[in-house]
């Protein structure tokens, strides 16, 4: 019930109702985009970025940062432990 | 697909595996982890997690599925307010196969009553407006994941106003559940496994006194497959190293804080009940939103008059047990054979995120239940 599945903005469809076009997986779907967007983030600047999309709302932005630094953590123990065998 | 595929990879999936095989050598002793989300639940079983951890290693399922939780009361409620003839009552697909005392939503939907599912709970101020002389229900189930989206809901049904449009808010919180669960003397836990989603809202922050207060750590986690596994190093890391913190795995998508954007909108709709009934785990305090008076016009529970039910679990039902960790699927004694998903006794066997459905669909029974199951064979030969 919890599911989230990430996506990233193409496109912001109606900037008074907050809505925009997420490609979800290759599909794109209109998401509400009220929880990521602050004076910080206005709607217009949310174009390209990878969000967390649950029951049609954006939740939360995806830091790609992060995500990166996890990927390479784990890439480096893969390694570590390779040559160690 | 980005964000997912990479936290599938087989290469640093076995690496995280031999760490765990190495440190859960090192600790040399049983360790249960409770994932306290059943979307973990749901990611455990699907890639059959719990066949290549360690066997000293157990799993035990927690009570995070909203669907799960609901008791039969406020289903035979919900089904109340749908019998109304001009209400069109709306709700996710998740709650409609949850059996209340008599039906469920679905058989009532064939027995006449105009019951929708819905992907979003905004979907329903659509539906009220193409259907203006009638009124829409949502029937809102899930945690602090999904409270956000109808809060949002609720305030643009009033900036819009959408006035045939209500809620019957059934929102429950997940720190009152992990107090009244920590507060069990049956329990026995090494630490939680905490639920990534509900923490991109609340963030962090609401888990220290699990640390703090009863020396538990916990690691909030995504719910890809290394994910997963990378939580349960980080756990033993822990356990090896006498630490006990809240950490985040989920970094690329939780902050400590959470979403206060969303929390705003959450706290502006949403009161705290003074309690609220959760199936098999009975009243717990303070665990359930309600909408505020501020936004009475869009409460279903003001709109109509509704029965306020309660009813006791069937007697069969072990999923008081089940949710609170304290025992298996297998050993309720009417798993698989009086309740199946076709025709569930309890709620677990319901959604696909309950841990006896999980058990259920997959078609085995974990390592640790076929041990114990040739070792009771043993004893009887
Ligand atoms: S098998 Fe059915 S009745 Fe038994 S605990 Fe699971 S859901 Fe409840």
């Amino acid at each position: 019930m919890c599911l989230g599945i990430p996506g990233q903005i193409i496109e912001i469809s109606d900037v008074n109702r907050k809505l925009a076009i997420v490609n979800v997986g290759g599909v794109k779907r209109q998401v509400n985009i009220a929880c990521i967007i602050d004076e910080q983030h206005p709607a217009e600047s949310c174009i390209g970025d990878w969000v967390l999309v649950h029951v049609g709302f954006a939740m939360n932005r995806i830091n790609q940062k992060e995500a990166a630094e996890t990927l390479q953590l784990l890439q480096e123990m893969a390694e570590i432990l390779r040559v160690s065998g | 697909m980005k964000y997912v595929d990479e936290f599938r990879d087989q290469y640093r999936g076995e690496a995280l595996l031999r760490e765990i095989e190495k440190i859960s050598h090192i600790l040399g002793k049983r360790i249960k982890i409770m994932e306290v989300c059943g979307g973990h639940t749901h990611s455990i079983f699907k890639y059959g997690i719990e066949e290549i951890i360690p066997n000293t290693i157990e799993l035990i399922h927690g009570p995070g599925c909203p669907v799960c939780v609901m008791p039969k009361g406020r289903i035979d409620d919900a089904i109340s307010i749908s019998q109304n003839s001009n209400v069109i009552f709306a709700t996710f697909g998740d709650a409609m196969r949850v059996p209340g005392s008599k039906t469920n939503l679905l058989q009532a939907s064939a027995q006449g009553a105009d019951i929708r599912m819905v992907y979003s709970p905004l979907d329903c101020l659509q539906i009220a407006k193409e259907n203006p002389k009638k009124e829409v229900v949502f029937f809102c189930i899930g945690f602090e994941t999904t409270a956000p989206s109808t809060a949002f809901t609720i305030l643009q049904a009033a900036a819009e106003k959408v006035l045939n449009f209500s809620m019957f808010c059934n929102h429950v919180l997940v720190i009152p559940a992990l107090q009244a669960l920590l507060n069990n003397p049956d329990l026995q836990l090494d630490g939680f496994i905490g639920p990534g989603h509900v923490s991109m809202v609340i963030g962090t922050d609401p888990y220290q006194f699990i640390s703090q207060e009863y020396q538990k750590p916990i690691v909030v986690s995504g719910f890809e497959p290394i994910d997963i596994l990378q939580s349960i190093w980080m756990l033993l890391r822990q356990l090896l190293e006498n630490r006990c913190e809240v950490e985040n795995q989920y970094n690329r998508v939780v902050e400590e804080a959470g979403n206060k954007v969303a929390m705003t909108a959450m706290n502006k709709v949403f009161q705290v009940r003074e309690d609220f009934e959760w199936r098999g785990l009975g009243d717990i305090p303070y665990s359930g939103f309600k909408i505020r008076p501020e936004y009475a016009q869009f409460d279903a529970e003001v709109k109509f008059t509704i029965p306020n039910s309660k009813i006791a679990d069937h007697k069969a039902c072990q999923c008081g047990e089940i949710l609170k960790g304290v025992l298996k699927p297998w050993e309720c004694k009417v798993f698989g054979t009086a309740c199946t998903p076709e025709a569930p006794i309890g709620t677990c066997m319901v959604s696909s995120e309950g841990a006896c459905a999980a058990y259920y669909k997959y078609g085995r029974f974990s390592k640790l239940a076929n041990q114990i199951l040739s070792e009771n064979q043993k004893a009887i030969v």
